[in-house]
């Protein structure tokens, strides 16, 4: 979707101001809410591209004027919610919270560090033929779907080159809506920016982004 | 409201929301999440001590410390380094980091010619098994609009400022694709021990928005 999240190229959203020796929370319920988010996933009930997705569909105006987790929370709430783990009327407290109607897996403390790393299973192993090879010219397509894209508004239409093939992936335009994985090559296409930005960009600088072999046509 | 969350005016045991400031009162999003968890936990969707078990890991045991050792011994051993920039992921498991939001970690090598930075313009994406959880900066939507239109420009405010003869490579993270830097190392380093190498290593240069530390700039 063309949300506010696709912020490739915008301007006059403020400076970058890094913070000297930043801590990894500033506050307990970014603690919280960091937690809850993870755990819950765990369950199982949803994939990354869907829990992507959710943080996209909060409304743009509060994307811009909220922080980081106050969008994870916005997510993990429209996901539980999708889902049929919750109700609105139990998230805002005005009724008993009821049981799940269905058993869940639900992660315990000593299955943290080996869920860690086992990571997840984005890529995958089935013999799916490459459309491209390194070296190829490719040119993005122009598509502005609705639901969930990894293509950026401002990589479309756009002619690059195939730097790598990274391999078999999960498609997330697909795994998002809960169409199954679509799985197919990934590839870091290299272009340059007078490509993405015209003649005044930089002669010689280059932007490399990773796109399925969906978002993309030979050129 | 759950009954976990009526004592906003003067909870002073674990909602420290603004450090230093404890007996303000809960802030919007603490609310939400302490009135969220407990809602998560009575349902018996989550489970408390895997939760403490998340915070603790993230905050505590995954760090840039980890990538500035994989850096360090790239910088000391040409195997490795090669390695490294052949199969990331592959390398950085030698050391023991591997796993959730890093399954597929690619190395950039920082050389005369040629500077690497990162950016997700999409949501995110960081390399969390060699960064650890990535700073509110990274995620921010000045960096995430900014990085790719005018890498350099970006690049002066923290300080780097590149030369015109060397070209700047921006990735964006849009895929399951984790990158990390690999700076280069400082002159008047020959010297020094692997270990006193990772202290020159800091975050930023492995994201690219900043160089390795000289031995005079060591903090």
């Amino acid at each position: 979707m063309n949300g506010v999240h696709d912020m490739g190229g915008m301007h006059g959203l403020g400076p970058v101001e890094p913070e000297p020796d930043e801590p990894v929370f500033h506050t307990e319920w970014e603690r919280r809410a960091f937690a809850i988010t993870l755990a819950a996933g765990f369950l199982g009930e949803w994939n990354i591209d869907m829990s992507r997705y959710s943080r996209e569909l909060m409304p743009g105006p509060e994307i811009l004027t909220t922080t980081y987790y106050e969008h994870w929370l916005w997510g993990l709430e429209h996901l539980l919610v999708e889902k049929g783990l919750a109700t609105r009327d139990e998230i805002a407290g005005r009724v008993k919270p009821a049981r799940p109607s269905k058993p869940l897996r639900v992660l315990k403390a000593a299955e943290v560090a080996a869920a860690i790393a086992k990571g997840g299973a984005h890529r995958v192993n089935d013999d799916v033929p490459a459309r491209f090879k390194v070296g190829d010219r490719v040119r993005t397509r122009n598509i502005n779907p609705l639901g969930h894209t990894r293509l950026p508004r401002y990589a479309r239409d756009k002619h690059g080159v195939v730097d790598r093939d990274h391999g078999v992936h999960v498609f997330p335009d697909a795994h998002a809506a809960g169409l199954g994985q679509k799985p197919q090559h990934v590839y870091s296409v290299r272009f340059t920016m007078q490509e993405l930005w015209g003649p005044d960009a930089s002669a010689r600088d280059r932007a490399y982004i990773d796109l399925w072999d969906d978002y993309l046509e030979p050129a | 409201m759950s009954d976990h969350g009526h004592h906003h005016d003067h909870d002073h045991d674990h909602d420290d929301d603004q450090p230093g400031a404890h007996d303000a009162p809960l802030s919007g999003p603490a609310l939400k999440v302490k009135a969220l968890e407990s809602l998560l936990i009575d349902k018996g969707l989550v489970d408390p001590k895997a939760l403490d078990e998340l915070i603790d890991t993230y905050e505590t045991k995954v760090g840039p410390r980890n990538g500035a050792r994989v850096v360090a011994k790239a910088w000391v051993d040409p195997a490795y380094k090669k390695r490294l920039l052949e199969n990331g992921g592959g390398a950085i498991a030698e050391l023991g980091y591997r796993g959730r939001q890093g399954e597929d970690i690619v190395v950039l090598e920082n050389t005369p010619t040629v500077h690497n930075m990162v950016v997700c313009t999409l949501c995110s994406c960081y390399p969390w098994p060699v960064l650890g959880l990535p700073p509110v900066w990274y995620k921010s939507a000045p960096y995430r609009s900014r990085t790719v239109i005018d890498p350099r420009g970006v690049l002066r405010e923290f300080g780097v400022d590149v030369p015109e003869s060397v070209e700047v490579r921006v990735w964006d993270s849009t895929a399951e694709l984790r990158y990390l830097v690999l700076p280069e190392r400082p002159a008047g380093t020959e010297h020094m021990t692997e270990e006193q190498l990772a202290e020159l290593v800091t975050r930023d240069s492995m994201i690219g928005t900043g160089q390795a530390l000289t031995p005079a700039g060591r903090r």
